[in-house]
């Protein structure tokens, strides 16, 4: 039997604030347990949560840039569990009325092609700390630095039907959410989580299958892995005769499978209803314009833009728009120096491969936007050739200092002086007197191509720097007279 | 000087008749000598407080001292006070030192007032009565074999038998005006978020208000003043600038519309109840008010519709007491499962426990549409109900408690009858009014309440009328004998 999958996400991406969705407490990441927690973190007797603003910001400017409803008002709910890192006893999130409504996000597909996927809703919540179970001699830490943490909840549509789609789908809203500035995306540090819900169905039939939801993916590649070993389980099972029960599974890693977390009977009765203490967030129109004033301009957008205004092919404009850093280094390097082609093959060419050889980011690159211009310019104005700079970028790379320093301290500007040139042309005409006579009696068709090793000897002479157009017009001079 | 109203103190203390250490001596010493037969304390904070009062002389005496500067005043042991045990009432808490003072407390702290210690309250504020403390029932001072009324009856008993001449309270469903009205003291509870809620225990957080508990209308204005205001650290505190509560307090009530409520003077009124608010009625027209009856057709529901909301807010409210962080922990848990359920297990009391599961079943999947959401629904019909009322009258008056004290342990195991104790003031929280309760003639020798209630943020008015009928009657004035 033939089978389709059907896939939905729930992204869980952490916003980028300074402080916690419900109190001042700073959210950032990797300090000593329980130094981020205040007294509104700590659930003390008596405290009251205050809704951090620009939280709504993010989730508006989200909601906006998937062509999403705002809802003009939305409500914080209590959902109620007991759990030791969860200080309240409650999470606060939002549950009926959620922030943003119904969006969409286009994502490419292997053939090229384009496919919609809905967003159902993104809503606000609050993260819950984290339990520490090494160290402790058989009794659990809990860390309350991440409670509080402010996260958007991005649920999708069931549209995607592959692994590779659902991947597609949550590298764009990775894309998206870094590109606004919402959240810094970064997944080994759980800025960035995906929830998968998977089932499978006859191809052809309409009824969704049962469902299992995928919990505890941090990587694109794990969310592939998981979701891939997933339906073959579900394909497997089913016709083995079995039947997919509706639960939550793990996935595992390191042994790459899914595992039973819970199942649906044993599931939790939240028991969510309004917080009294938080006001419906009511959203005008104006807030709404302020927020899209301040947006930045989207993925789709800049791809759209770059290749009209640089005149690049979609595929290289797809690769210098995939992450907003990349976009934005590619656009100072180009403008900076004046010439974006060449500023898009430096960038896609040398730069990517010397930071991927480094295993570094673009942010984190030894040789900045600025510098990489200053090289670049350099090309342009015929100062070195495009050979040099290569050489030029590898010791500004070691931290050699600027493109003019390294060019002046290793005196490797390029050399037009006609009379150095000269010498070094006569000297290669006298130390080869059969390719002279050959390159004489030869048609002028083929000495267009015979001439390069004289070009060749020149450039050897001066140890690359001489700039091979003004050799080439030399040789030519003397030798086809 | 026990004698003195708090506007009366405040000024002996103006003109140097006594310093705030003599008076907070004087108070520290009677609580020490009466309260074995009330037990309206839970904590006595004697040596903070003759700090306090040192230092509020000293501000006195650099001639920066307002009207509440060395004023002792007694807070219900649901604020959280640095550095002094918090108990709520609960075993729970009984081990709680907190680490911050709640706004109101740092709002009267800043203003120079003496906190004399923490007052015993039914456990979280839930109980009508005072018998649901862990720390014990309190005694009414003019009957101490009767209930003080709850759950603020330690704060009640306390000014009532003048161990503080004021002190703070918090009322969700009637807990100022009830325990205020059965001990012959004045008890307002503002409009929600008039006073901030952060500090303050939350036991149902969108009817949940502080306020002042005192001999006279004047010094509710007084102390109120010092209370209410601002906080943005209660996201549903009011940002409206605090009306002057002393400079309208003599306005003749000349025209004023009272309206009575139809539905709470009908049926089975106790009648000594029904003869203390209709001499009350008589004094309001004497001094030419109008009294209209009126209708609130939806207040029969109130009681109903509270015991929904209130225990659905409480059972998720009260789920931070889990034995983790600070609180009552059991002794040697086996596992998560055990701590949690020992733990709280141990720490509530049994009115607590079945407000719990009361309010955990009425969130439960299938139940929420029926009780809670229908409970919304009906809490904003007897809001409307006020609103169209108020289109009439100006305030409206009715009696506070459906009865006099009754004896400690007559209602403890009929909950309902129990939760009738409410069945006046309850509406006013669900419609988030200002209610005052106000001494009125007593019956059969025991204090009666008489509830006047207002507009929202018309505090002002309230204390006018409540001050006007005390100017001209002396039914405030009593004291318990003995005390």
């Amino acid at each position: 039997m033939q089978w389709e999958t059907v896939i939905g996400l729930e992204i869980h991406t952490q916003l980028a604030t300074e402080s916690k969705i419900f109190s001042g407490s700073s959210t950032a990441f990797g300090a000593e347990p329980n130094t981020q927690a205040n007294l509104v973190d700590l659930a003390m007797p008596g405290v009251l949560p205050v809704l951090n603003r620009r939280a709504v910001e993010f989730a508006v400017r989200f909601g906006r840039a998937i062509d999403a409803e705002v809802a003009e008002r939305s409500v914080f709910e209590r959902k109620n569990y007991f759990y030791p890192d969860l200080p309240k006893g409650y999470q606060i999130s939002q549950a009926e009325l959620p922030i943003v409504g119904r969006g969409r996000v286009e994502i490419v597909l292997e053939d090229g092609s384009v496919k919609t996927v809905g967003v159902t809703r993104a809503h606000l919540e609050e993260d819950a700390g984290k339990s520490l179970h090494e160290d402790y001699h058989g009794m659990t830490g809990i860390d309350l630095n991440r409670a509080g943490t402010p996260l958007l909840e991005i649920v999708s549509e069931p549209d995607m039907r592959s692994a590779r789609e659902a991947v597609a789908y949550a590298r764009k809203i990775h894309q998206i959410v870094t590109y606004i500035g919402i959240s810094d995306g970064n997944m080994q540090e759980g800025s960035f989580r995906c929830d998968a819900n998977v089932s499978v169905r006859p191809l052809g039939e309409e009824k969704l299958g049962t469902r299992t939801e995928l919990k505890n993916i941090n990587s694109f590649r794990f969310l592939e892995r998981a979701i891939n070993y997933e339906i073959q389980r579900q394909i497997d099972l089913i016709e083995d005769g079995g039947r997919v029960i509706q639960e939550t599974r793990l996935y595992d890693a390191e042994r790459d499978e899914t595992r039973s977390m819970r199942s649906k009977e044993e599931a939790n009765d939240y028991r969510y209803f309004p917080d009294p203490d938080l006001l419906p967030v009511v959203i005008d129109a104006a807030f709404i314009e302020a927020v899209t004033a301040d947006m930045p301009e989207l993925p789709d957008a800049r791809r759209a833009r770059f290749q009209e205004q640089y005149g690049l092919s979609a595929t290289d404009a797809a690769i210098l728009t995939a992450t907003r850093a990349t976009a934005d280094y590619f656009e100072t390097v180009a403008e900076a120096c004046g010439d974006a082609r060449m500023a898009a093959n430096w960038v896609m060419g040398e730069l990517a491969a010397a930071l991927n050889k480094a295993g570094l980011a673009i942010a984190r690159s030894p040789v900045d936007a600025q510098a990489l211009a200053g090289l670049l310019a350099r090309i342009v104005d015929k100062t070195i050739s495009g050979k040099i700079a290569k050489q030029v970028f590898e010791a500004m790379w070691a931290g050699e200092g600027s493109a003019d320093e390294v060019i002046e301290a290793r005196g490797l500007k390029q050399v037009t002086d006609t009379g150095a040139l000269a010498g070094w042309v006569d000297e290669v005409i006298a130390d080869n007197p059969q390719q002279v006579e050959n390159y004489r009696a030869a048609e002028p068709d083929k000495r267009k191509k015979m001439i390069g090793f004289f070009v060749g000897q020149v450039m050897k002479k001066s140890q690359g720097k001489a700039n091979p157009q003004q050799v080439n017009e030399l040789l030519r001079a003397k030798l086809d007279t | 000087m026990h004698e003195k109203t708090l506007a009366e103190l405040s000024a002996g203390l103006a003109a140097g008749d006594f310093s705030s250490v003599e008076l907070t001596r004087h108070f520290l010493d009677r609580i020490e000598r009466l309260d074995g037969r009330l037990n309206s304390f839970i904590s006595v904070t004697a040596e903070q407080a003759l700090a306090q009062a040192e230092a509020a002389d000293a501000r006195r005496a650099a001639g920066e001292a307002g009207p509440l500067t060395g004023i002792p005043v007694a807070h219900k042991d649901i604020f959280c006070t640095r550095g002094v045990r918090t108990s709520c009432g609960s075993r729970m808490l009984d081990n709680f030192i907190s680490p911050y003072d709640a706004t109101v407390v740092e709002r009267l702290d800043a203003a120079g007032v003496v906190m004399l210690g923490k007052t015993n309250m039914d456990e979280f504020a839930m109980g009508s009565s005072n018998e649901t403390s862990y720390y014990g029932p309190v005694r009414n001072p003019w009957d101490t074999e009767c209930v003080p009324g709850g759950s603020s009856g330690g704060s009640a008993a306390a000014v009532a038998a003048r161990l503080a001449p004021a002190a703070t309270g918090t009322d969700t469903g009637g807990s100022i005006r009830q325990p205020a009205a059965l001990t012959g003291i004045t008890g307002l509870k503002p409009t929600y978020g008039r006073c901030s809620r952060y500090g303050m225990i939350a036991f149902a957080s969108s009817l949940d208000q502080a306020g002042p508990m005192t001999r006279t209308a004047e010094d509710a204005a007084l102390l109120l003043g010092g209370m209410a205001g601002f906080d943005e650290r209660d996201s549903t505190s009011a940002d409206r600038p605090l009306d002057d509560y002393l400079s309208g307090l003599d306005a003749p009530l000349q025209g004023l519309r009272v309206g009575l409520v139809r539905e709470f003077m009908e049926n089975d009124l106790d009648p000594g109840i029904a003869a203390a608010t209709q001499a009350v009625i008589d004094e309001l027209k004497r001094q030419g008010a109008e009294i209209v009856e009126i209708s609130l057709p939806n207040v029969h529901l109130s009681v109903s519709a509270y015991y929904v909301v209130a225990p659905a807010e409480c059972s998720s409210n009260l789920s931070r007491f889990d034995g983790v962080r600070y609180g009552h922990r059991c002794e040697d848990p086996r596992d998560l499962e055990d701590l949690y359920k020992r733990s709280r297990s141990e720490g509530f009391g049994a009115e607590v426990k079945r407000r719990i599961m009361i309010g955990t079943y009425a969130l439960s999947a299938g139940f929420y549409d029926a009780y809670y959401i229908k409970a919304q629904k009906v809490r904003q019909l007897i809001a409307a109900d006020f609103r169209a009322a108020f289109e009439q009258v100006d305030v409206i008056a009715s009696p506070t408690a459906p009865e006099t004290a009754f004896r400690i342990g007559q209602k403890t195991d009929d909950p309902v009858s129990m939760y009738l104790q409410d069945i006046y003031t309850i509406a006013v929280n669900l419609a988030g009014l200002p209610g005052i309760s106000i001494p009125a003639p007593q019956s059969g020798g025991m204090p009666t309440g008489f509830q006047l209630i207002g507009r929202l943020f018309d505090e002002a008015r309230l204390l006018n009328v409540a001050h006007r009928i005390q100017q001209e009657t002396d039914w405030h004035t009593l004291a318990p004998e003995g005390f």
